[in-house]
């Protein structure tokens, strides 16, 4: 019998403990699919974050470090200086990354350290129970912003490829999405490339993955996807913002 | 090698590079500044890697990804970057990791003042970041031991996996003193097997991590580190003690405080009185024994710390005194130095009042 699907080998054997109908596993799998066709599971080493995908370390089948809330890009950064022909990626979401953790991308970006992010913006702290997360969309309900965000009280959520973009040494920033098969597909691609670009060398890479969050957001996984669609993608486009003249 | 005259600040950068530290994350801070200028120099010509971080946040968590990555990691500041490196602290010595801090210690609290303190020592001696856990915590009374302790604290570091701080005041950064660069007896030390290097044909993968969600592990965790921590007690405490034969009065102290102690201690021999000092190496593991014995001395009236600082050490010294003995306490701080004639003083006070 023919084979037509085959789970990676990027991945464990670990059952996941996200929420069913959260997109946090299928942007594990394109990370964990990526690193084996291109040949890197021996060689990489990811930094799980503080968040839902805390526990990411047990998932991916490489070596792997947890890092404390924010600070992955300075764990790869310390790990990349160690082992400069390894993979190093960081797995973090956007209360992580873009709160806690926003010196720590820019100033990664800044140095053009040659490491993977996986930003998955979800919009929300899901992991705390659904608090306004920096990228929360104004009007968006969250524990935090029960009336849903208001700009004036707490301002405009934050595009992180649009500000990472006006780094030089930030060589690749592409947002991308999951909420369908067409964008899962282009999502893999962007991170493919990714990995490729950090493997030659020229600098910081990052993907910003759209992703959903039932369980906070209140809907259902298939409502999710289309609120994805119809609320995040307009705030958020997903549209390669850099890709360096050597790979274009 | 012949005795050369260094900086105290560099001599510790040379002494972690001689040791087979080969890198270094840091940020700028007074008066520890020469640290990091000094390896952004040579860490390059030795095949190594300095980088200036843009937080002691961020470059304490670059010594996490490093250490955890298996090489030997160093990382210095002075006592508000300390305050902000506490988190990283927590993680590392909850992940295992081995590495070196240095802390040269400057009057606070807050921004406090840029002159030599020892007020860091509960923050260095009792945790500093969240949960149950301990440093080996060295402080050196002249360069020529920082430099000795440096290249020990990295074998310290991992023999046990477990971080090591190197707590100087800041006379010990910033003043000059003849050097020998003697190699430190080299220990027999465990490969890091542990270390996040990349599979590389390894069949499972390592994981560096703090994280326990399950209570019963969680507790099961801590209990190994302190299983750790005993071993660290009953091998590595340094201590010296002096002229406590026939001794009145004991005096306890570290690094360069110790030295004005001697001082006074000559000073009060002239008028007739014995005196002497405890000197813990370690600052943890504290050398309770040495006082306790001390303490049984029947020559011995009193106790009396003196400090840089409003008194911290001084409950460790009443803590291993067990109330045999009175202990009092002498202290200077936000940048003050105790006179030996202050000492003298107070120790006079004390035996006077103890008759
Ligand atoms: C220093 C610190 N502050 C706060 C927390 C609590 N905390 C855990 S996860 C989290 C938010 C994570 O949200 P995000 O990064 O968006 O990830 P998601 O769960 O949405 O995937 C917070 C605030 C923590 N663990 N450490
Ligand atoms: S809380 Fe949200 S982000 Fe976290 S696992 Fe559940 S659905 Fe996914
Ligand atoms: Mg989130």
């Amino acid at each position: 019998m023919a084979v037509v699907f085959e789970k990676t080998k990027g991945l464990t054997e670990k059952p996941t403990h996200y929420c069913p109908g959260c997109t946090h596993g299928i942007i594990h799998r394109l990370v964990a699919e990526s690193l084996e066709e291109l040949g890197l599971l021996d060689k990489a080493v990811g930094v799980a974050p503080v968040g839902c995908a805390v526990f990411a370390y047990d998932y991916f089948s490489c070596d792997m470090q947890e890092a404390a809330h924010g600070r992955a890009p300075a764990c790869a950064t310390g790990i990349k200086r160690v082992h400069p022909d390894s993979a190093v990626f960081t797995y973090q979401g956007d209360g992580d990354l873009a709160s806690i953790g926003a010196a720590e991308i820019v100033h990664a970006a800044m140095r053009g350290e040659k490491v993977t992010t996986i930003f998955v913006n979800n919009a929300i702290y899901g992991m705390t129970g659904g608090q306004m997360a920096p990228t929360t969309l104004v009007g968006q309900k969250a524990t935090t912003a029960p009336l849903g965000r208001d700009e004036n009280h707490c301002g405009m959520p934050l595009r992180i490829s649009e500000m990472l973009a006006t780094i030089p040494k930030a060589v690749f920033v592409e947002r991308v999405s999951v909420h369908d098969v067409p964008n899962i597909l282009k999502a893999k691609k962007a991170i493919k490339k990714a990995f490729e670009i950090q493997m030659k060398g020229l600098g910081f890479t990052i993907v910003e993955v759209l992703s959903t969050c039932p369980t906070n957001w209140g809907k259902t996984p298939v409502e999710a996807l289309k609120w994805l669609k119809e609320n995040m993608v307009p705030y958020y486009p997903v549209q390669n913002f850099r890709t360096p003249e050597e790979v274009k | 090698m012949a005795r050369e005259l260094w900086k105290g600040n560099e001599a510790i950068a040379e002494a972690a590079i001689k040791a087979g530290c080969r890198f270094f994350f840091g940020y700028p801070i007074t008066p520890q500044n020469e640290i990091p200028e000094y390896m952004s120099l040579r860490l390059p010509q030795e095949g190594g890697c300095f980088l200036q971080a843009e937080s002691e946040v961020a470059a304490i968590n670059m010594v996490y990804g490093a250490a955890g990555a298996g090489a030997r990691v160093m990382t210095s500041s002075s006592s508000p970057g300390i305050s902000l490196k506490q988190e990283g602290i927590s993680y590392i010595a909850g992940a295992e990791l081995p590495c070196v801090v240095v802390n040269i210690v400057r009057g606070g609290p807050g921004l406090g003042g840029i002159q030599p303190a020892q007020s860091d020592y509960f923050q260095a001696t009792k945790g500093g970041g969240h949960g149950d856990y301990h440093l080996v915590v060295l402080a050196p009374d002249s360069i020529q031991e920082a430099v000795n302790l440096v290249q020990e604290a990295f074998d310290i570091a991992d023999a046990y996996r477990n971080p090591v701080m190197i707590l100087g005041d800041g006379m010990i950064g910033q003043m000059m003193e003849p050097v020998e660069f003697v190699g430190v007896p080299k220990r027999q030390l465990p490969e890091k097997t542990w270390a996040t290097t990349g599979l590389r044909g390894r069949e499972n993968h390592n994981i560096i991590n703090s994280l326990f969600i399950d209570p019963a592990v969680c507790e099961t965790h801590n209990q190994r580190l302190f299983k750790k921590y005993a071993e660290i007690e009953k091998n590595e405490i340094k201590v010296e003690e002096y002229n406590l034969e026939g001794a009145e009065i004991v005096f306890a102290a570290y690094g360069t405080v110790s030295r004005i102690v001697k001082n006074a201690i000559k000073a009060l021999e002239k008028e007739g009185i014995k005196a002497g000092l405890i000197r813990p190496i370690t600052l943890w593991p504290f050398p309770k024994a040495n006082f306790l014995k001390a303490a049984d001395m029947p020559s011995v009236k009193a106790f009396m710390s003196v400090e840089m600082s409003m008194g911290q050490m001084v409950e460790d010294v009443e803590l291993s005194v067990k109330g045999k003995k009175p202990v009092y306490f002498y202290g200077r701080t936000g940048g003050m130095i105790p006179t030996p004639k202050a000492i003298v003083e107070e120790a006079k006070k004390i035996l006077g009042g103890a008759k």
